[in-house]
């Protein structure tokens, strides 16, 4: 105990607390700087929303004008999926994996501050658009053709200023940061695991960044390729893309989607694991089926790889690429259900605690598990047909995403940031925080499937009011009303309880990996002497030494 | 601090896992395969859609003795770390040149190869589908070459200067992982490009 003191000296001059953050490679301080640069864009990402919302809660409405509002939406999507969901993940992935398996480090700590900072330099390029897009003499310009960039609109004819190339070149800045994330990701957990610490008794956590690694690698990596083609297109004046000299635009779609689908699953699959070390330590049961969850999870990563022409129904495909895209993805909810049944199946007989951490689950089980009913809807190709590129499936998305996988972080945030920090998070407040947030997702997200089976298409920036999609939309932006004051009080918390929070302790939930073993936070090399385990359950087996894990599994 | 430490089961006192720079590259490689996989199928996806020449059978020509040279560096490349395994630092130093020569004939053949093409052939990126997909596919290659042969390059200097011995055979392996991946990457493009392609 008396040896963690150390690293605490020195920090007395702000300027070497800045170069020690700045120069850094010990990955907590590298996982902080993910998730606190996520948590900016995502504030970031919500002003675009609410940007938005205000815009369409009227028909006719003229607040924004087209043109800015095409800007929003390709700058809400790309910081979304890039920017905030990634990085975060990261960000909880570099912080907990190596605590998790009794590590000291990463296994290649340079390669992450060199990652991390791809990231971020891609974060910030993409909004250097805003100044220099078009040449810094007409400041004041954005990509806007959408997140998935088709051709030709990323063509000079079409994009004739720089903001194309700012988002072109953001996105492979931060694709080699994301795969080198991965690279290191997975030689941790392969090569750097504790004593005993077997494939079979690591916390599942860790078994999904290593799932997750493994996607990144053959997901990001085709985007890296596009986006290496778009540049050559752009800067080159090569023909990938270019229609007049018999290039293909489906060329792109296929190549996007090749990244895009998988892509849910490199943020979806973090998200279970955060979900699947909250749930069993808030019932106080062991994890139902670990075994059938990592196959699960492997299989998922699998069977992404087959599905992305779902994307692409209403391009027109042979009947024989409609069934096989529609299969696989139906596919897609076998290994699913199996995960959302053993997190029943955990629940079910167990102490259940209602804590922030594991309402926040809760509501991920309810609205999960919806997203993936309208993922099967729409993976039906006719049904897809007529709903495709509507707020259908807008809303489908951001079930996923909102519902789903914001909902894991803010359950991961409080559950894991009295280690992070060594304090708690105001439970009061955090209980504000998801009423107000479920409230104002459900009033956005649910009703706003009903436009979209009306016939609203997604991206346009406004409507006329003899459609009947006003009051629709009009319940939608008073939602993002409900849900930008959830994440105000969020944040609020977030920077309260660091100042004014309980003190934790080493382990405020009486949880059972080995994160929870060291101090809060955990000192620069994590543990004073590498531990040894014998079951999935460590520090059960250490609290319970009369009854421990390792004789019954 | 109470210790965290469990006794261990019986059978598990020894612990050893696969070492951290061999996985990293393989990790890597399957990250690059995906990149390479993306060009080749534009590659054949484009074949015979350009809407003008020059065509692939009108000014490509098959580089049998760079081909040569490339796939000969892989053996080379193997019989380096064997030596290097053993100890036999000098055998060891002989081959690694060996296979940065090999490679430097191969980089310095596609380099004349490109000159050609551009000079005498006015055939570039911009001339039209084909020339879109070949310089970028070949030129993806040529790129990786060029990455190997400065890593090649770093430990040949390394060991001239009789740094490099046989404890340092692992991480020469990781290099030599990357060097026979390029190798496996040309008899793909080069199938693609120079024989079916063409």
């Amino acid at each position: 105990m008396a040896s963690e003191s150390i690293a605490i000296e020195a920090r007395h001059n702000p300027l070497s607390v800045v170069y020690e953050w700045l120069g850094t490679a010990d990955h907590k301080k590298i996982g902080l700087m993910y998730i606190v640069y996520a948590l900016v864009f995502l504030v970031i990402v919500g002003v675009e929303a609410i940007l938005m919302r205000i815009q369409l809660a009227h028909a006719d409405a003229t607040f924004l004008s087209p043109q800015v509002f095409n800007r929003l939406f390709t700058l809400h999507g790309t910081t979304g999926v890039f920017f905030v969901a990634m990085p975060i993940l990261f960000g909880f992935g570099n912080y907990l994996v190596p605590l998790m398996i009794g590590a000291r480090d990463m296994a290649f700590p340079r390669l992450n501050a060199f990652s991390f900072w791809m990231t971020a330099i891609g974060g910030f390029f993409l909004y250097a658009s805003f100044f220099a897009g078009s040449g810094f003499a007409h400041a004041g310009d954005a990509p806007d053709f959408g997140w998935f960039a088709y051709a030709p609109l990323t063509s000079h004819t079409f994009s004739p200023t720089h903001s194309a190339d700012f988002w072109n070149i953001s996105l492979l800045l931060a694709g080699i940061g994301s795969i080198g994330g991965a690279v290191n990701m997975i030689a941790t957990v392969i090569s750097m695991r504790c004593p005993g610490m077997t494939l079979n008794r690591m916390p599942l956590f860790a078994w999904m960044n290593l799932v997750m690694g493994g996607l990144v690698l053959v997901t990001i990596s085709p985007l890296t390729a596009a986006q290496l083609m778009l540049l050559f297109d752009r800067f080159l004046g090569s023909h990938f893309f270019d229609v007049a000299a018999g290039g293909s635009v489906v060329m792109w779609m296929h190549f996007f989607w090749i990244f895009g689908h998988p892509e849910v699953y490199v943020l979806i699959i973090p998200s279970f694991g955060f979900v699947s070390e909250i749930i069993p330590v808030f019932s106080r049961k062991a994890m139902f089926g670990y075994p059938a969850m990592v196959a699960a999870s492997v299989g998922i990563g699998f069977v992404s790889l087959g599905v992305w022409a779902h994307h692409m129904f209403t391009v027109g495909m042979p009947s024989y690429g409609n069934a096989f895209f529609v299969l696989t993805t139906m596919l897609v909810a076998v290994p699913t259900g199996i995960k959302i049944f053993n997190w029943l199946a955990t629940l079910w007989g167990g102490k259940i605690r209602f804590s922030t951490p594991m309402l926040f689950c809760a509501g991920f089980l309810f609205q999960f598990l919806i997203a993936g009913l309208t993922g099967v809807m729409l993976a039906t190709a006719p049904f897809d047909w007529q709903l495709s590129a509507s707020y259908f499936v807008v809303a489908h998305f951001h079930y996923v995403i909102v519902g789903g996988i914001l909902f894991t972080i803010f359950a991961a945030f409080y559950y894991w940031y009295p280690k992070m920090t060594g304090r708690m998070l105001s439970e009061t407040l955090g209980k504000w925080h998801f009423w107000i947030f479920v409230i104002g997702f459900h009033l956005t997200f649910d009703f706003m499937h009903v436009p979209g089976l009306m016939g609203m298409p997604r991206r346009v920036y406004t409507y006329e009011l003899d459609r009947g999609w006003q009051i629709w939309n009009q319940i939608s932006s008073i939602g993002a009303v409900f849900q930008a004051i959830g994440i105000l009080i969020f944040v609020y918390n977030l920077i309260q309880s660091y100042f004014a929070g309980a003190v934790a302790g080493n382990d405020p939930w009486d949880a059972w990996t080995l994160e929870w073993a060291t101090t809060s936070p955990p000192p620069e090399y994590n543990f004073a002497s590498i531990p040894a385990v014998r079951s999935r359950r460590p520090l059960w087996d250490l609290k319970h030494s009369d009854d421990p894990d390792w004789k019954y599994e | 601090m109470s210790t965290i430490s469990q006794p261990l089961a019986p059978g598990e006192t020894v612990w050893t896992l696969p070492p951290r720079g061999r996985v990293a590259m393989l990790s890597l490689i399957v990250a690059e395969s995906a990149i390479f996989t993306i060009f080749v199928a534009a590659y054949i996806f484009y074949l015979g859609k350009s809407v003008s020449g020059p065509a692939p059978r009108d000014i490509l020509s098959v580089p049998v003795f760079a081909t040569i040279c490339l796939l000969s560096s892989s053996v080379t490349m193997h019989a380096a770390i064997a030596a290097l395994r053993e100890g036999r630092t000098g055998v060891f130093n002989l081959f690694w040149i060996a296979t940065f020569v090999l490679g430097a004939i191969f980089i310095v053949s596609t380099a004349r190869e490109w000159r050609h093409l551009i000079y005498d052939e006015g055939f570039t990126i911009q001339t039209n589908l084909f020339g879109s997909t070949f310089y970028s596919l070949v030129g993806l290659h040529a790129s990786h070459v060029i990455v190997g042969l400065t890593a090649l390059a770093i430990v040949a200097i390394l060991g001239l200067a009789g740094k490099i011995r046989a404890e340092h055979s692992e991480r020469c392996e990781v290099i030599s992982l990357y060097w026979h991946f390029v190798d496996a990457v040309w008899v793909v493009v080069f199938s693609v490009v120079y024989l079916i392609g063409r």
